[in-house]
This record gives structure tokens, C-alpha cells and sequence, in this order.
């Protein structure tokens, strides 16, 4: 049984009858078994996962219709919510929340026949960018497993690389996404903010994260994206794509599309190897017939900045609820009041969250809220002015990921400001709401370097279609695990 | 001057839903605990799903408190810890950043007196705190989330009132504005709450928090005003400061907690878009609005020619305006207003015996027709109104199963009539001579029919009778 196939292949292969789905999965979750010791990507397994597998083999035999994923095993980031099971968010906070509902994504990928082989890890309510900051412990990046595999959603972005699952969901609130499917070698993708129904994503940054698929392709992601997408009357922030089909001519090419390199995004600190694979990217496009000129967005300078300072904010909020009286972890009230019992019960964020908390105490607070929060909103959208300007004389925007490669477990994790400028060239598609997406496109010393690409709102096929064709100029080698 | 200004919050209590999710916004039949979903109770991943019709009724609200209405709204946080908030902020508007409320400046004639609106603005109920144990140190608190999300209209005024009068005016019109609007039922018990600033001359401004019904409203503001001048007479000072509403005790009480000293962190609430209520839409509604209480006034005085303080009562009052404006005619509108305003609100003078009333627009109808016809006298028509209250039966029913229509059966009725000149020889030859003392005769004649007789067939016949 080759477990190495993209989602695509699967569902054909279950289609024809070649494999059958409980094979497929009964052998997905012995690997699992067998190597997540050494990866840690999974915080909870679907026990059921097999059962539920044989009952569309059962579907695709007596010929009863079969939804679209014919029991494709994926892989869910523990901030979303499946009926029934565990939510965590990497979190001691909510150890031991078992969610009452599915979230809108989860229903529609039941719907069509997917089944959810476990819940992977994430930095704590996927604030941070390597997993380090889960309660349960990091994930180890599978090219390399003493290095980091990226974040927040690392776990998803392990799994599909480590061919622990086919696909799986991540969030991406400033690259959540992008970043460790850059760092593992795997698509990563952030579609236009509202293109995906949030409700059941526990949220950290509402005003800017989106759910985004990671998956071996791009054809993947675009077979993701039909399913997942769309209105949602659970999210009035949800936007009407009229039911596009993603994977329909995603082959056409980029022949004739301007694309602008963003001058900001290749600046110093750019790792070497990451330069002359951005500029490889370059050429390769140029190569299929796109015109490539350099663009300069002076706000991207300002722009993480203005990423912390709005993202506390929302945390802040968004966190709130978690003072453990109606769920939670084990942790009796008797002999405390209201106050004082929330102080203690909120000791149980990790230090990242609890550094977020704090400063979107205080950056939204009378007396500070217009130095910080309110000119943090002010950079947002002027960015957005000057993206959307870009967006009249380009078609799409590239720029490295991330500016570096991966890094060794524990490095970073005490210096939060060079962290914080990982996120240089990703929080500006959260920021402005635009699409955008990680290739992985070379392989330096052994560590995958992704190409990120942006597209104007709602042009998320068009970025996808160039994306593919990025895609094919490279053949990268397999994953050494 | 005595300044008094009002924050009152009023529930839609008419919607069917919450503001955010599909629970009922009626949480009042329900067990503990029972009307809840993810939504309302915060849970992790949950997201607000605004109430289109909550947004339509508090549009009409501000419309009929003559207050501006802007084409875009928008939501924001306001982020407090405290147990009856699922979510630990509460969703409410603000028009810091631009008028993005609900409603805007607005104003409502108290008698002569100008109440100035300063805004409205659409928010969510928190949950219910129910404290168990008597003494502070065994006290619990249960938290009872039945009523989070609930919608409600918090309407804030200038502090243009100077007396706790006024202020109970300003109630009453605002009850039967919102009840006329088919928005609320003011009567339910937590469906009206407010807070009042109260300050005399010389003195600084004190906020009462958490008085529950309008009815104390005014004892809190009665109460506040003579505290503060009690000590004005004495020379202390007034600290400002913030009070709460005792009651059990009917009293007011300083608050320990530094409440005004909270910082809400107010910012926009991304979870939901703005809303857009263009001059389209607000036509739209607007020709959807129920009459204006005035309105309706103005028309039953001139149209009927009901006198006003007849035009007043039952204009005011929503239950019986409809049933008017459904039963009368042209010829039977002052009749119908009449047995409305003097026989059936004294009838059904309850809250509960009005919903057990079984009074429908055709009964009233057939009332005044019958009236006029000189079918039924008025005195009969007091008591069949008793029946159809009580039955809901049929006016012609009623009249034949308790004997009430008038003798106008002119054989009969001149039977009767002989009867009486015999009995009243004495009677009949006063009338004679003076015609004015027919009544008397007439009068003989009702008593022996039991207020029956048709009173003009009666004059015409006696008046034959006796030549």
C-alpha cells in the first residue's frame, strides 16, 4: 500500500476500486503509530477512523453515492471544532473541552465522506510560529527532527509531509499557514478572509485569520477549497463565491500575467539560500511566460508591528471567555470569589499567550489606544490602499515564505522579537485580507524553502492556476522519514 | 435645577429569536439553563449571527423617537470580566468613532416638555445572577444563561428632566410607544430596566445603577433627590459617585465597587459586518410602521369627532385601538369609543383578564349597531358586554339566551301600555295637561319590561294611547 500519493490520486484510486478506503486509513494510522513518537504532530487519534472507512468501502460496493473524499484520511488542527471530541488549542486551558458541535468546515467535509484521522498540534490558541508554545510540547519538523516545523499549525503541516494523513485544515491568523507548510515542504494555503466559514474555529484574531488547507499539491488544495468554501449563515463574515469550481482550468498557465516582486520582503535578513531560490522562482515564471518587475509597499515595514499590536487586541477579547467556569480544566471554585478565582484558573496560559494578553490589555486601553491600537488600524489600511494600487498593475505578488529556513528546536524561543520578524513577509495578506499561498519549490542543506505568492480578494483561482504552474517547474525530493 | 437623565434598557420581547442565535428571545417559560446553544453561551469557536429583524425594530424605535438614523451601523466590544457574561464582553454599539448606532440625536414631547434622545443603541442581556445563602460569607452565586443574548434597546436621554413626574410621564408614552410599536411587552417582569443620573443645584451628578422596573424608576429617582437635598440643607457635600437600587428596601445604596473606573477596551466587533440601512430601507420601514399614537389621536378627533379625552385613552393604549380601528364604521365610531372607553376597560381592567377576554371586533360591531338600531338599550348592552367578555359567544346569542333585546313589538308593547293607564289613572291625567310628565308613564313602562322597551316606540304609543 503506498501511502504517498496526493488526495486526488486517492479518490480516484478508491473510485476505481484499486484500494479500499480501510486499508488506506488502517495503514495511515500504523504509520501514525509508528512515527509520530519521533514527530509529535497528533495531540488526540480518531479511534473510529477505521470503521468509519469500511463503511464507504461498503457505499462504493453496493454503488450508494459516495461523497466526493471517499473516506480520504485528513488531519485537523486541535483549534477547530468536531462534535464529540477534543478541542484543546494546545492549550491546559481547555485540556478538557470536548466540543457540543461540528464546525461549518468539519460538516461539509463529513458531508462529503472525509474522515478525520486525529486533531495535530499547534502553538497554544496558535499564537507563535514553530509549535513550541503547545502545552503538550512541539512538533519536530520531519526533514530535520531536531528543527522546527513551523507554526502555528505545524501539526498539520507534519502530517501531510510525514504522509500521516492526505490533507489537513490549519489557520492562519499571519502565516499560521504558509509558514510551517514552507518549512515542511507542503502546500499551504490562505484563501480571501471570509471565503472559508470561521464558526467553529476558536478564534484568536477574528478580524484576519481564515482556515486554509494544507496538502501535497496545489490540485489538492484547489479540491479542498470546492468543498470547504462558500456562504455560511454561521458567519455573516462569509463571502458568496457562487459555488466556484477551483480545480476547473487551474492548468491554463500564467502566460501573459504581470507578477510583482515585493522589494520589502527580500530585504536584509534574508537567508542566502532563500534569495537565490526566490530569484530561481523568478525566472521560472518568467520562463512560462509572465512578466516579473520588483514593487515596493512601504507599509510592509510597519506592518508587523501593526500585526501584534491588532492581533493582541483581538486575543485579548477573544481569550476572555476562558475563565474555566463553564469549561475547562479541573479546578474547583469552592473558596474562591469571581475575581480571584479567574486570576488563578488564567494561570494556566502559557507564557506567549499570557505576553499577548497583556499587551492587548494595554494597547487598546483609554490613554494608549491612540498611540498603539488606533495607528496600528491606521498602517492596516493604508497597507491595504497600497496592495489594492499594486493589485491595478499586477496580476500577483511573490516574495520568499519566510525569510529564513528552519531553525533548531529552542533556538528562537527566548528572543519573542525575532520571532516576531519570522512573520515579516505573511501578515500582510492577513492584514489586507488578500490570498495567498506557500509552494514548496527547493530544498537548501536538507531544508525545504517555500515561494509565496499573492492575489487581489476573490482572485484565489487565479492564484491558485499560477501556483500549479510554479509547481510543476520543480522536482523536489522525497521526505527523508 | 434638579437635572435627572435615564438609560433605559428595553427588551424586544416581541422577537422570536435572540440577537446572535436562534434561541428564544421569550426565555421566560424555560427551565434553568435550557435556552442556550453554542452561540449564546460563548463557547469556543462560536459566532455571532446578527438578528436582521432585531436591527428592523430597533430602526423603528429610533424612528419613532424622532431620533437620526445612519445608513451604516456598526457593532463593538465591550469587554468587562463578570460571571452573567458568557463571552466576558458584552456586544454593543457606540458612536465614538462616528454615529454608527442605531440611533442617533433624537426627541419626544413630555405634555410641553422637550425630552432630548441622546442616543439608541441595539446590545445583548447578559446572563441572570441568582445568589443562594443568607449570610455574605455562605453566599453562592448561580448563573442562569437562559437570558444572554437576549436583544434589547438601550435608549439614553439628555438629563432634561427636573422631577420624578416627568419622568413617570416620560415611562408611560415610552411603554405605549413600544407597545404600539409591536416591539415589546413593557409589562413583563425584567423587560424595562434602566439606571438614572440625579443631580440637584449645587451638587454633583450620581449615577443609580440597576433599578428593574419602571415603577421603581421613579421611587429611586423620588428617593435620590430628597437624599441629595437632605444633605444640601445640611451643608455636606454630594460626592459623585455611583449608587445602587435597593428593592427590598426601596433605598439607594453607595456601590463599593469602582465600577466608573473600568476601562472597556471598546473596539470594532469583526465577527460582524457592518450593516448597511439605507434611505431605501428606512422608507421601506418607516411605511411599515404601525400609527403613531398622536397620530391616531389626531384622527379619532377629527375624523369622529370623539372628544379628545376619550381620543386620548383609547388612542394610547394598542390592545383597544386596534380593536376600534377594526370595528367601527363611520356611523358607530363614537359608539364604539364609547363602549369602549366607559364599559369594556373597566370590564377588563387587567392584564389577565384581558388575555382571557373573548371580545372580538364583530361583537363590538354588532353592539353599536344594535344600539343604534334601538335593537338593545344601552343599560342591555353593559350586560351583554359582561357575557361576551366572559363567552365569546354571538351578540344575537346573547341577547336571546338572557332576554335582553327590547320589547319593540308594537302589540306587545301596547298591551303593556294599557296595563299602566289603568294602574296610573292619576298619572295619565297629569300628563294630559302637562305633556312633560309623560315620562313618568315611560319610565312605569321600562320598570315592568326591565329596561327593555324600545324608549321611543314607548313615547309614541303612550302618546296615542292617552290622545
Amino acid at each position: 500500500m503506498n501511502l504517498k500519493i496526493s488526495a486526488l490520486e486517492f479518490v480516484q484510486e478508491v473510485q476505481n476500486g484499486n484500494i479500499s478506503a480501510e486499508d488506506f486509513v488502517a495503514k495511515t494510522l500504523e504509520r501514525i503509530q509508528s512515527i509520530d513518537d519521533k514527530l509529535h504532530a497528533f495531540l488526540s487519534i480518531n479511534e473510529d477512523a477505521v470503521n468509519q472507512a469500511q463503511e464507504i468501502d461498503r457505499k462504493v460496493k453496493s454503488g450508494d453515492k459516495v461523497g466526493v473524499c471517499f473516506g480520504m484520511p485528513i488531519s485537523i488542527k486541535d483549534n477547530m471544532c468536531i462534535k464529540n471530541s477534543k478541542t484543546t488549542c494546545g492549550s491546559k486551558m481547555l485540556e478538557n473541552f470536548v466540543a457540543p458541535y461540528d464546525a461549518t468546515v468539519i460538516r461539509k467535509l463529513k458531508q462529503q465522506d472525509a474522515i478525520f484521522v486525529g486533531k495535530v498540534n499547534l502553538d497554544e490558541f496558535a499564537m507563535g510560529l514553530t509549535t513550541e508554545f503547545s502545552a503538550f510540547g512541539p512538533s519536530k519538523n520531519p526533514w530535520e527532527t531536531d528543527h522546527v516545523p513551523g507554526g502555528s499549525s505545524g501539526g498539520s503541516a507534519v502530517s501531510v509531509s510525514a504522509f500521516e494523513c492526505v490533507a489537513s485544515l490549519g489557520s492562519d491568523t499571519g502565516g499560521s499557514v504558509r509558514n510551517p507548510a514552507s518549512f515542511c515542504s507542503v502546500v499551504g494555503f490562505k484563501p480571501t478572509y471570509g471565503l472559508i466559514s470561521r464558526y467553529g474555529l476558536v478564534s484568536y484574531a477574528n478580524s484576519i485569520e481564515q482556515i486554509g488547507p494544507l496538502t501535497r499539491t496545489v490540485k489538492d488544495t484547489a479540491f479542498m477549497l470546492n468543498i470547504i468554501s462558500g456562504l455560511d449563515s454561521n458567519d455573516n463574515t462569509t463571502v458568496d463565491n457562487k459555488d466556484e469550481n477551483y480545480l476547473s482550468g487551474i492548468d491554463s498557465g500564467i502566460e501573459g500575467k504581470k507578477i510583482g516582486i515585493i522589494k520589502e520582503m527580500l530585504g536584509d535578513g534574508v537567508d542566502p539560500a532563500v534569495l537565490s531560490a526566490t530569484k530561481d522562482a523568478i525566472s521560472k515564471l518568467e520562463n512560462l511566460g509572465a512578466t516579473c518587475e520588483e514593487i515596493s509597499l512601504d507599509m510592509v515595514k510597519y506592518s508587523v508591528a501593526a500585526y501584534y499590536t491588532i492581533t493582541a487586541t483581538e486575543a485579548g477579547s477573544n481569550l476572555a471567555r476562558y475563565d474555566n467556569l463553564r469549561y475547562g480544566y479541573d479546578f474547583s471554585v469552592e473558596g474562591y470569589e469571581f475575581n480571584s478565582y479567574i486570576t488563578k484558573a488564567r494561570q494556566n496560559f502559557g507564557p506567549e499567550v499570557k505576553r499577548r494578553m497583556i499587551i492587548g490589555g494595554f494597547v487598546p486601553s483609554t490613554g494608549h489606544a491612540g498611540k498603539y491600537f488606533l495607528k496600528a488600524l491606521k498602517i492596516k489600511s493604508k497597507l491595504t490602499r497600497e496592495i489594492n494600487d499594486a493589485f491595478k498593475k499586477f496580476d500577483l505578488l511573490i516574495a520568499p515564505t519566510v525569510p529564513i529556513l528552519p531553525f533548531k528546536i529552542g533556538e528562537k524561543i527566548d528572543d519573542p522579537i525575532a520571532l516576531f520578524l519570522v512573520d515579516i513577509n505573511t501578515v500582510t495578506a492577513n492584514l489586507t485580507g488578500k490570498p495567498a499561498i506557500s509552494v514548496p519549490f527547493a530544498v537548501s542543506n536538507g531544508l525545504p524553502i517555500g515561494i509565496q505568492l499573492l492575489a487581489d480578494s476573490m482572485q484565489d483561482k487565479l492564484l491558485l492556476r499560477a501556483a500549479h504552474a510554479l509547481e510543476n517547474t520543480v522536482k523536489l525530493p522525497e521526505v527523508p522519514i | 435645577m434638579t437635572k435627572i437623565g435615564l438609560e433605559i434598557h428595553c427588551q424586544l420581547t416581541n422577537l422570536e429569536s435572540k440577537l446572535f442565535c436562534s434561541c428564544k428571545a421569550n426565555y421566560r417559560e424555560f427551565q434553568i439553563n435550557e435556552n442556550i446553544c453554542p452561540v449564546c453561551m460563548g463557547l469556543p469557536g462560536s459566532l455571532p449571527r446578527l438578528n436582521q429583524e432585531a436591527v428592523k425594530k430597533g430602526t423603528m424605535i429610533a424612528m419613532a423617537l424622532n431620533c437620526t438614523t445612519p445608513d451604516k451601523i456598526a457593532f463593538f466590544r465591550k469587554n468587562y470580566f463578570y460571571p452573567d457574561l458568557p463571552k466576558n464582553f458584552q456586544i454593543t454599539q457606540l458612536n465614538i468613532y462616528g454615529d454608527t448606532s442605531i440611533g442617533g440625536a433624537g426627541s419626544i414631547m413630555v405634555g410641553d416638555k422637550k425630552i432630548r434622545i441622546t442616543r439608541i443603541q441595539l446590545e445583548e442581556d447578559p446572563g441572570r445572577l441568582i445568589y443562594e445563602g443568607s449570610s455574605t460569607k455562605n453566599q453562592i452565586t448561580l448563573v442562569d444563561y437562559n437570558r444572554a443574548g437576549t436583544p434589547l434597546v438601550e435608549i439614553v436621554t439628555e438629563p432634561d428632566f427636573e422631577n420624578p413626574k416627568q419622568v413617570r410621564e416620560f415611562l408611560n408614552i415610552l411603554s405605549d410607544l413600544l407597545e404600539n410599536l409591536a416591539v415589546a411587552d413593557p409589562s413583563l417582569e425584567g423587560a424595562m430596566r434602566a439606571d438614572a443620573n440625579v443631580s440637584i443645584e449645587g451638587g454633583n451628578k450620581v449615577e443609580i445603577k440597576n433599578i428593574g422596573s419602571f415603577h421603581d424608576l421613579e421611587k429611586a429617582v423620588h428617593f435620590e433627590i430628597t437624599r441629595q437635598n437632605s444633605l444640601h440643607s445640611r451643608d455636606i457635600t454630594i460626592t459623585q459617585e455611583t449608587r445602587h437600587w435597593d428593592d427590598k428596601r426601596k433605598i439607594t445604596i453607595s456601590s463599593r465597587s469602582k465600577e466608573e473606573e473600568l476601562d472597556y477596551r471598546y473596539f470594532l466587533e469583526g465577527d460582524i459586518p457592518w450593516v448597511k440601512i439605507d434611505s431605501e430601507i428606512q422608507e421601506k420601514l418607516k411605511s411599515k410602521m404601525p400609527e403613531s399614537i398622536s397620530s391616531k389621536k389626531e384622527r379619532y378627533i377629527s375624523k369622529y369627532n370623539i372628544p379628545s379625552q376619550v381620543a386620548d385613552v383609547l388612542s394610547s393604549d394598542k390592545f383597544y385601538s386596534d380593536l376600534f380601528d377594526e370595528s367601527h364604521t363611520e356611523n358607530n365610531a363614537k359608539e364604539i369609543a364609547n363602549i369602549i372607553t366607559t364599559d369594556l376597560m373597566g370590564l377588563v381592567d387587567t392584564r389577565e383578564k384581558l388575555e382571557k377576554s373573548k371580545i372580538t371586533a364583530t361583537h363590538l360591531r354588532d353592539l353599536a349597531d344594535s344600539i343604534q338600531s334601538g335593537k338593545i338599550s344601552r343599560n342591555s348592552a353593559k350586560n351583554a358586554l359582561y357575557e361576551i367578555v366572559k363567552t365569546g359567544n354571538d351578540l344575537s346569542q346573547v341577547i336571546s339566551e338572557l332576554d335582553l333585546g327590547n320589547v319593540s313589538d308594537e302589540s306587545e308593547l301596547t298591551g303593556i301600555i294599557r296595563e299602566i293607564i289603568s294602574e296610573e289613572s292619576q298619572a295619565v291625567e297629569q300628563a294630559k295637561s302637562n305633556p312633560q310628565t309623560i315620562n313618568y308613564l315611560v319610565g312605569k313602562v321600562m320598570q315592568k319590561t326591565k329596561g327593555k322597551a324600545d324608549p321611543k316606540l314607548t313615547l309614541d304609543l303612550l302618546k296615542k294611547q292617552i290622545g
